[in-house]
């Protein structure tokens, strides 16, 4: 039993920068260490009652387990206080301002959570007669429908398991309807400024990635682009509004030239949250768009997913997507798989996950999307962009921004590292403002600017809250400018100070190892 | 609007403050064809909370729901029972609304527990290390078959004719466009006893084969020993992917790592997460350590801070699209992270001891329940060795067989013929799953149904 997880001890005297008194446990109060589930718990342990078995000569045909496999168990109350004292160690939007750039964490509204647990959507098998599962159907259809109808598009794939695999999806059916026309093409062509799931996509599907350059606007460069256009083109992808935060204003005319040049048009969704119910991308001539649900219809990141990423097509598209999909016939709805594509969707590319996509993520932007309609929605990102421009403008003055006077910016404001002095930069700023309180905002990223900071408060902010945020984001610019050292020291009041992320790199430990079998390795 | 904090009066002094006169002012760059004036044609307005659920309440009772019926379907969703806790702990506001966790001083629950999902995800695969979560066991399933491209230098996959068809159409859908090839094959109905397709996947590996794919327990629910599969891969330099759909069974049986996979993926959709209709699930993605570097995914590692604490972190991230960009081992970015905490607490419940007695009333439950289907007039045990999963053949199709026992309320297994549409041999295949949820009534309500449908 490990009383101190920590690793501290009282020969080790105080240690520097707290200041505070040591205690025994290496608890603060409220602020509790906490031991992994293999130092709490054995395997003799368990928290759960079941029914004794009954009589049966087994038919595992000699594969019986015959070593133990070590998993610690706990007992309810033990594991009940371990999960709880390890939520109290996260940051979360529940806490406060989540201004992460381009990853839109609004409020989770739990009227979502309440819909996703109703055992009619949650207790359901998706291999059930479709006779037996029409409500389900019908959701996501009717999901599907407002999708459409947000983005003017032609139709949607609901099956992406989050947005990487929605831009999957679009890359996939775009290689597919030029491959159809005998049109083999080899480039796809992304902006600098592009998230780095962009170029991944592009060269999982088997493309070679080219780079677009931007103008001095932040924005994509026409002219560089129409010059790179050519039969070896298949796609160009871009994010609109751009990460920088910016809207592309030429986005229509860019469709326009890839058209012409015969390629195709994916647009990354990840920020449709700065438009939705005031811009369709289809007016802009794109022709696949993946829709982040956990951003713009707010449902949980959990901590790093599952997100869903639904794909809007255009015509041309649409005959190339993949399956499964919900069809409706009047008042039926049947899931066309594999074997009923044939007759009018052979063209598809085919299957991409198991199922029929994040059941639970489409309940939950459902309610979403219900609760505030057409007229809320556009709320939403008037609201959006009004926060933001209101941090963009409230800071321009302590915080260098580059594209600050080229006019406003959509949902997100951007920011860099200039005017910092005596070897300070963006990290030390974001782990300033942990100590005050705040999750940072998205740093280095995108790399077109120089230790770039990304901030998107999003529409669920108050404005008593922006103006908090606002005036401990002043605080800690200003001591990154006059040079102040403290900050390097940064963060002293979380729950750890700064981790070493080289040793975890160089000697990388991703199990627990009991201590005599750590030993053993060593 | 319920959800949105800027009132009247904060909308125009911000407004003020930002130099604009409206809101639209904000939206100069949006060219003005673009624009629209209104709202969107068709779209009803914003509601109640109240009337939000009612809608969709609607929706959900047009659904048979597995937990008010006699209920045996699997095939890679299983219905086990999770304990209260579970969700109550998941739904904390700091798991369920945290964020991926790059900014680790502020992150330590989340990247703890993932550790320790990391952890028990490994020791229960029989592998060194695992990853902190997948889409889906579907998805993961490819990115083994990817990762063993990159291993080996080799492009050619001996795909068992055992494996999930939905798992090899992923497959498939991207083998096309990446030039890998698969060996691929239909299950037989005729025989309980693995051979034939043992005998193809060892006889096709040779000098070009990347890796053998084989599902364990498979689709028809049987267990084989994977040993020599794995010897003959190895002496041809392959790896061997075992994927596993129904993790509680490697609480009975030996783990595919123990057999000699070096990849071993899967759903862990079984432990924690409810049926959901096909998703939300959890892909579980674990290797021999020695090849590490070639994973997807994140990856959660033990660190020290500045006071020299033990700490964990997001690491090995040079492998990754974002730092890597179109040379990143996969373009995965957000996983799974709230269901791997789901498994991760219940398997914290379970523990080995629990694990092994659930297991156990699953294996036995379904031996009772084929000893007592087979019994049915007609009726066949096609299975010889198996988990909590087993084929039937009937004497007809099955596939309205399923549709006639739905309509008297049993979700009564599910029919090969919706799985291999097309496969004529397959066409009177019934896969059954019994787990701890079903009862000897449920089991007599399917025999019952089968009965009547079949006469």
């Amino acid at each position: 039993m490990n009383v101190n997880p920590s690793g501290w001890r009282p020969d080790m005297g105080a240690s520097e920068g707290g200041g505070e008194t040591e205690t025994f446990t290496g608890n603060r109060a409220l602020m509790l260490e906490e031991s992994l589930i293999f130092e709490l718990g054995d395997t003799g342990t368990t928290g759960v009652d079941l029914e004794p078995k009954p009589s049966a000569a087994t038919r595992l045909g000699g594969l019986e387990r015959n070593r133990p496999i070590g998993l610690a168990g706990l007992t309810e109350p033990q594991t009940v206080r371990h999960y709880t004292r390890l939520s109290r160690q996260n940051y979360a939007i529940d806490l406060g301002l989540f201004p992460l750039g381009s990853c839109t964490m609004k409020h989770n509204p739990r009227l979502n959570e309440k819909v996703a647990r109703m055992p009619g959507f949650a207790d359901i098998h998706p291999l059930q007669p479709t006779d037996t599962v029409q409500g389900a159907l019908a959701l996501i259809e009717m999901l599907g429908e407002w999708l459409i109808k947000l983005t003017g598009m032609h139709s949607v794939a609901m099956s992406p398991k989050a947005g990487a695999h929605g831009e999957l999806c679009g890359l996939l059916a775009i290689r597919a309807a030029l491959e159809a026309r005998g049109d083999a093409r080899e480039v796809v062509l992304v902006p600098e400024s592009a998230h780095g799931t962009n170029p991944a996509t592009a060269a999982f599907v088997g493309y070679r990635v080219e780079n677009i350059p931007a103008n001095e606007r932040g924005r994509v460069d026409l002219d560089a682009l129409k010059s790179r256009l050519g039969p070896d083109v298949a796609a160009v992808m871009i994010t609109n509004p751009n990460t920088c935060g910016l809207f592309e204003p030429d986005m229509a005319a860019i469709s326009e030239a890839v058209h012409a040049a015969g390629g195709l048009v994916y647009c990354d969704g990840a920020n449709f949250n700065a438009i939705v119910g005031r811009v369709r991308p289809g007016d802009l001539g794109i022709d696949a768009m993946h829709i982040n649900l956990h951003k713009t219809f707010s449902t949980p990141h959990g901590g790093g997913g599952p997100g869903s990423g639904p794909v809007v097509f255009s015509e041309a598209l649409t005959p190339f997507a993949p399956l499964p999909f919900v069809e409706r016939q009047g008042d039926q709805f049947t899931l066309v798989e594999e074997e009923s594509a044939g007759e009018h969707h052979g063209q598809s590319f085919g299957r991409m996950t198991a199922f029929h996509g994040q059941m639970g993520m489409f309940t939950r932007a459902m309610a979403y999307i219900l609760s505030h309609g057409a007229d809320g929605l556009r709320q939403v990102s008037e609201d959006a962009v009004l926060n933001a421009n209101y941090i963009l403008r409230s800071l321009e003055d302590v915080l260098d921004a580059p594209f600050g006077a080229s006019g406003p910016c959509m949902h997100e404001a951007l920011f860099s590292d200039k005017g910092f002095r005596d070897g300070l930069g963006t990290l030390d700023l974001a782990k300033g403002l942990i100590d005050e309180g705040f999750h940072p905002m998205t740093m280095y990223f995108p790399l077109v600017v120089h230790g770039a900071m990304l901030i998107e408060p999003t529409e669920t902010e108050s404005k008593a809250a922006l103006d908090q945020f606002i005036g401990a984001l002043r605080s800690v610019a200003e001591r990154a400018k006059a040079g102040d050292q403290s900050l390097k020291a940064a963060p002293v009041h979380a729950p750890r100070r700064r981790l070493d992320e080289t040793l975890a790199a160089r000697k990388p430990v991703l199990v627990y190892k009991e201590p005599e079998q750590a030993e053993a390795a060593e | 609007m319920r959800y949105l904090p800027l009132a009247e009066a904060d909308r125009r002094e911000m407004l003020r403050t930002v130099g604009a006169n409206s809101v639209d002012d904000l939206f100069v760059d949006v060219p003005e064809a673009a624009r629209l004036s209104g709202k969107i044609e068709g779209l009803a307005d914003h509601a109640s909370e109240l009337s939000v659920e009612r809608q969709l309440g609607t929706l959900a009772r047009r659904n048979m729901v597995a937990g008010e019926v006699p209920f045996f379907i699997g095939c890679g969703a299983y219905k086990h029972h999770i304990p209260a806790s579970v969700d109550h702990l998941i739904q904390r506001g700091e798991f369920l609304t945290s964020y991926t966790p790059y900014q680790p001083e502020i992150a330590q629950g989340t990247l703890q527990a993932l550790f320790e999902f990391q952890t028990q995800v490994a020791r229960l695969y029989g592998c060194d290390v695992a990853n902190a979560s997948m889409y889906d066991g579907s998805t993961a399933c490819w990115e083994a078959i990817s990762m063993a491209r990159r291993v080996t230098r080799r492009g050619k996959a001996m795909v068992s004719a055992g494996l999930h068809p939905h798992y090899v159409s992923v497959a498939k859908t991207m083998a096309k466009f990446t030039g890998d090839t698969l060996d691929i094959a239909l299950p037989q109905l005729t025989d309980g006893a693995p051979g034939d397709d043992m005998e193809r996947l060892l006889g096709g590996i040779d000098r070009e084969t990347s890796a053998v794919v084989v599902q364990y327990p498979n689709i028809l629910g049987h267990i084989t020993d994977l040993s020599e599969l794995a010897a003959r891969a190895h002496a041809a330099g392959a790896l061997l992917i075992a994927v596993v759909t129904e993790p509680v069974a490697l609480g009975l049986v030996r783990s595919p790592g123990e057999m000699g996979a070096d990849i071993v993926v899967g759903e862990g959709q079984a432990i924690g997460v409810g049926l959901n209709f096909g998703g939300p699930y959890v892909g579980l993605f674990a290797c021999k350590e020695k090849f590490v570097r070639q994973m997807p995914g994140r990856l959660c590692g033990e660190t020290v801070d500045a006071e020299g604490k033990r700490g964990f972190v997001l690491t090995l991230s040079t492998r990754e699209q974002h730092i890597r960009r179109e040379k990143a081992t996969s373009n995965i970015c957000t996983n799974s992270g709230l269901c791997a905490l789901a498994f991760s607490v219940h398997m914290t419940l379970l523990g080995e001891k629990g694990l092994r007695q659930l297991a156990e009333l699953n294996h036995a439950k379904a031996i009772l329940a084929a000893e007592r289907l087979a019994q049915v007039p007609g009726v066949e045990l096609v299975s010889g060795a198996f988990f909590n999963e087993f084929t039937l053949r009937l004497p007809k199709e099955a596939r309205p067989v399923v549709r006639a026992m739905a309509e008297r309320g049993v979700l009564g297994g599910v029919s090969l013929g919706r799985l291999f549409p097309g496969a004529e041999a397959l066409q009177n295949g019934l896969v059954i799953v019994v787990t701890e949820t079903v009862t000897d009534q449920d089991v007599e309500a399917l025999a019952g149904a089968l009965e009547e449908a079949l006469a």
